[in-house]
């Protein structure tokens, strides 16, 4: 137990996210040792990830201003939308450079044994962005457990009355590993998703 | 013996640290067991899919001081899988699993939660019966195996036989004209008919009762239920009946 400002930087790392009492006290010596302009740094990027970074009045995304980069960009196909669970998921379908529609983040999965149901998520924002009709393809991205699987089937049950086209990704390998390895329901939800390369 | 191996039924996943999981297990002859599953967040690993709320799996783990470490595991039955696809049957599991969770001990065998647990997913995967009835079911007989059997038809007091027409939480099932006490509830005869067709298994009776008598009777097993466990089941709330 230490004394005074550095137990209590280590209390409030401790606080944290996956950050253990090791871990944060590592973290604290590190800062303690580490030069004056690298710990300002770091405190003013906490500051201004506080001040000027909110969710997106469209999607729910992160934001510096009222609507996401990607909701502000013209360029992006409005008629499609993409349902992810969280923020960080927006960042990984972004990556793969396929995707050149809009997204919406739900803030979440359906968990009834964690108390969540469809109303703690953005559903009805969901509902509203496609009244006007202007959207003709849902794309749901939630994980791919059995959480995600429910939620997508939920809204895919809501949407059908919508008029809206709903697609599932696909579930299946990953790239880079072999056969005899993948588990009997990935392989099988494979199957159940192969594509025809010849007719 | 530090290693063991077991059939158990994935009850409920928390996300640890980066990849891992806790996962809570019925297992057969344990009861409850607490494990951590290493990297199964990780889209390639072998346990990750095995490891969902409703997976029936044969695992072996690795007895730890607080938690266990799961090591192997292989699928028994994939009910998880099947019950994701019908919203109103994941709803009716997730109150199962979390019901179970509540009722079984640690470090207990506790084969008769398993098995009825088990027949209740299947029910639910296989859509053999109406989700709701499934899962009402479920909770009647998983609370009379731990020792709550409630009475629909004779006076749970005195004996009298019934029909009866009071029906009281707190007693235990139904009660008699002179056994009733203020705070029993007037349920319709058809509704007590219908639990105690449920908690037999006398489903053709079950299949053949009216929405108002199944929706009365889900009123009196969440205050069955909830009287028993000293408080409710989150799951309940969002379970879907069509």
């Amino acid at each position: 137990m230490y004394e005074g400002a550095v137990q209590d930087l280590i209390d409030e790392l401790g606080h944290l996210p996956g950050v253990g009492p090791k871990s944060a006290q590592r973290i604290a010596f590190h800062l303690l040792v580490a030069d004056e302009d690298e710990v300002k740094r770091l405190v003013d990027a906490l500051v201004q990830v506080k001040s000027r970074v909110r969710f997106c009045a469209v999607c729910g995304n992160v934001a510096e201003a009222e609507t996401c980069r990607i909701c502000s960009d013209d360029r992006r196909d409005a008629s499609l939308i993409c349902v992810v669970e969280e923020p960080k998921d927006v960042v990984a379908v972004e990556r793969t450079r396929e995707f050149r529609g809009r997204y919406h983040v739900l803030g979440g999965a359906i968990s009834p044994m964690e108390g969540v149901g469809p109303d703690d998520l953005s559903i009805a924002q969901l509902f509203t962005r496609l009244a006007d009709g202007s959207v003709t393809e849902v794309i749901i991205a939630t994980d791919p457990n059995l959480e995600g699987e429910a939620t997508a089937t939920y809204l895919a049950r809501a949407l059908g009355t919508m008029g809206v086209r709903v697609s599932r990704l696909a579930s299946g390998l990953p790239v880079g590993g072999d056969l005899e390895y993948a588990d009997e329901i990935t392989l099988g939800r494979a199957f159940e998703g192969r594509r025809l390369i010849h007719a | 013996m530090p290693l063991y191996r077991d059939a158990a039924i994935v009850l409920r996943t928390h996300k640890l640290g980066e990849a891992d999981r806790i996962i809570t297990l019925l297992a057969r002859e344990r009861g409850l067991v607490r494990a951590v599953a290493k990297g199964v967040r990780r889209t390639k690993s072998k346990f990750g899919a095995r490891l969902e709320p409703g997976m029936v799996v044969d695992a072996q783990l690795y007895e730890g001081r607080n938690l266990d470490t799961v090591t192997q595991v292989e699928v028994l039955a994939p009910y998880g899988e099947a019950i994701a696809r019908d919203y109103d049957a994941w709803t009716a599991a997730s109150a199962m699993l979390e019901t179970a969770e509540r009722l079984v001990e640690a470090r207990e065998s506790s084969r008769a939660q398993f098995f009825l647990l088990a027949g209740g997913l299947a029910a639910l995967a296989g859509r053999e019966h109406d989700a709701g009835l499934v899962l009402d079911a479920f909770l009647l007989r998983s609370l009379s195996v731990a020792g709550w059997a409630p009475s629909f038809r004779d006076c749970v007091r005195c004996g009298e036989p019934g029909p009866h027409k009071a029906f009281n939480v707190s007693a235990g099932g139904a009660v008699c004209p002179s056994c009733r006490t203020p705070g029993s509830a007037a349920p319709a005869l058809a509704t007590l008919a219908l639990l105690g067709a449920l908690l037999e298994g006398d489903w053709s009776s079950a299949e053949a009762s009216e929405a108002v008598h199944r929706r009365e009777g889900r009123g009196l097993v969440a205050a069955f239920l909830q009287w028993h466990l000293e408080r409710g089941v989150r799951s309940l709330r969002l379970v879907e009946r069509s």
